[in-house]
């Protein structure tokens, strides 16, 4: 294993940030912490890179001890926290020489590893890392988090902000580091990246709700459900939370996702009662749940 | 010009010095409208919708925003709107009850119009116990829902919303869009940036700007048709590098 987490609870004041948190993740695996924010990832985040203490419980990394062992943690890891901690009056090849120096390496040495990412910054890299655009901040970053040549990366909400041609990217930049035996640690607020992670935990409050593979998180979704639409929106969200056979009902883009109550539920009793509520272009059909739909139920 | 629709922009274009920042976009969006106006960093959506909210005079072209112009008359246009953003919305250190007065001053409410419009958005909200809370220590989505119900005080025809429900969780998102659905159900138009494809599959319609221009512009459903992609995720990625 590569990061084991063992009844981790921490609290600030009165607000209890983790709540009893266990998960492993083996050498290796690109496994996702999915939640809003709030939910406790940073936290997490910051006590496996030993920068916090828990109150209770135990966590080791590549076999450290997140407490006693905290030296050679900082020296194993890499870390891209949320907000772009690069030195922004440094220019983007004086950020990275930096990081290289502190963990007592070279630019030269580890290039190999950073090539991808670096090749597509380098025509800027007198540039000052402050001037810089927010796809190209994210790849410095993470080429400074790679240069020591970790055997464990921590990417805290890496993609926030940056746009769904950047995002796409960067997740294939993941997916090529994964293939050098690196183990990712990835959070994101978004639902939709969750299902490129090996194995992920939703977590919200504090509390972990599930862990698995996406497509198991998916699978466990425990009801049946519809996608319905009509002309109106608003009167249709209104109408399904009045319905006798309603379990629940959620705007998902331009469909509701539907879950009835029963397993006697049939679309033509909806569309009737749709139907009698004055709503015209009505669709209903099953469909299959998303990481959200589970996320939802859980946490409801 | 079409005065059935809240937005009508022609021909718009902002450079600055040799950068054309937007290109000759025209669209318009119509009264009630959900309106998703979509770009990749970089493409323009910022510097166009300062110049829709009346902050950032056109280079050339123009526009109106519920009826006014945006070049001559951007104080009309700045009374008509409301704003919202991720990044800036309440005064953190200001309680909810406080937000709501200090922006309804600002919007040149009366007190007697602040007192009645305040019971009535923590009535709404359910926020009874919070109202007297500091807003810097409500959760992300409470905070997006309260700047949301404070974008309306002043009864704005349209909101512009910018990313407003990044890293909310997924059930407070939900009830964030059905307010936005009530609103437009009542008449008002809703105009949302993001880049993030699942809030865009809300809107009725929405435009994609690649490099200062208009590339795209219809319903989800039809340009994932148009795009042959599953997803609105897929429509971006081709238009805006060719990728997927």
């Amino acid at each position: 294993m590569s990061i084991i987490v063992k009844n981790i609870s921490k609290s600030y004041k009165q607000v209890k940030a983790l709540d009893n948190i266990s998960l492993e993740v083996p050498s290796g695996e690109l496994f996702g912490l999915i939640g809003p924010d709030g939910a406790g990832k940073t936290t997490l985040f910051r006590i496996l890179t030993t920068l916090l203490l828990p109150n209770e419980g135990t966590a080791s990394v590549t076999g450290y001890d997140i407490v006693k062992d905290y030296k050679s943690i900082r020296n194993t890891v890499g870390y891209m926290p949320g907000r772009f901690s690069l030195y922004q009056d440094l220019t983007v090849e004086e950020n990275l020489r930096f990081f290289a120096t502190i963990f007592g390496t070279t630019i030269e040495e580890n290039y190999d590893l950073i090539r991808d990412i670096y090749v597509q910054i380098e025509p800027f890299k007198n540039r000052r890392a402050g001037r810089l655009s927010g796809g190209m901040k994210q790849k410095l970053a993470l080429s400074c988090a790679l240069i020591h040549k970790p055997k464990v990366l921590f990417l805290d909400e890496p993609t926030t902000g940056v746009d769904p041609v950047s995002r796409k990217e960067f997740w294939e930049m993941l997916k090529r580091l994964q293939e050098q035996q690196i183990t990712i640690f990835v959070s994101t607020p978004y639902m939709d990246e969750a299902a490129l992670c090996d194995n992920i935990a939703l977590i919200t409050n504090g509390k972990i709700l599930r862990i698995d593979t996406p497509e198991g998180i998916k699978a466990s979704f425990p009801h049946k459900i519809y996608k319905v639409k009509s002309t109106k929106t608003f009167k249709l969200i209104q109408d399904l939370g009045a319905y006798e056979q309603t379990h629940s009902a959620y705007p998902f883009g331009e469909y509701i996702h539907f879950t009835p109550n029963t397993t006697a539920f049939r679309t033509q009793d909806l569309t009737h009662f749709l139907k009698e509520n004055h709503h015209t272009n009505i669709e209903v059909f099953e469909t299959g749940p998303t990481i959200e739909d589970t996320f939802m139920e859980l946490s409801d | 010009m079409n005065t059935k629709n809240a937005i009508q922009v022609e021909n718009l274009t902002k450079t600055f010095g040799a950068f054309t920042a937007v290109n000759n976009i025209s669209f318009h969006v119509g009264k009630g409208e959900v309106f998703g106006f979509l770009g990749a960093n970089g493409a323009g959506k910022t510097t166009a919708m300062k110049m829709l909210i009346g902050i950032l005079k056109p280079s050339s072209g123009n526009a109106l925003v519920a009826n006014f112009d945006i070049a001559t008359q951007a104080d009309s246009v700045k009374k008509s709107i409301g704003y919202m953003s991720q990044r800036f919305s309440l005064y953190n250190d200001l309680t909810i009850k406080e937000n709501i007065t200090f922006f309804g001053g600002i919007y040149g409410l009366n007190k007697a119009d602040i007192k009645t419009k305040t019971h009535a958005l923590i009535d709404d909200l359910g926020l009874h116990d919070e109202a007297n809370k500091l807003v810097g220590a409500l959760p992300l989505g409470w905070k997006q829902k309260v700047a949301f119900s404070v974008s309306l005080l002043h009864d704005p025809q349209i909101i512009f919303l910018d990313e407003p429900t990044g890293g909310v969780d997924p059930i407070t998102r939900r009830q964030f869009w059905e307010m936005i659905y009530r609103e437009a159900d009542k008449g008002k138009t809703i105009f949302v940036t993001t880049h993030y494809m699942d809030e865009a599959e809300y809107c009725n319609r929405v435009s994609i700007m690649v490099e200062g221009k208009i590339e795209a512009l219809d319903t989800p459903k039809n340009l994932k048709t148009t795009y042959n992609a599953d997803s609105m995720d897929q429509v971006f990625l081709k238009l805006a590098r060719n990728l997927a």
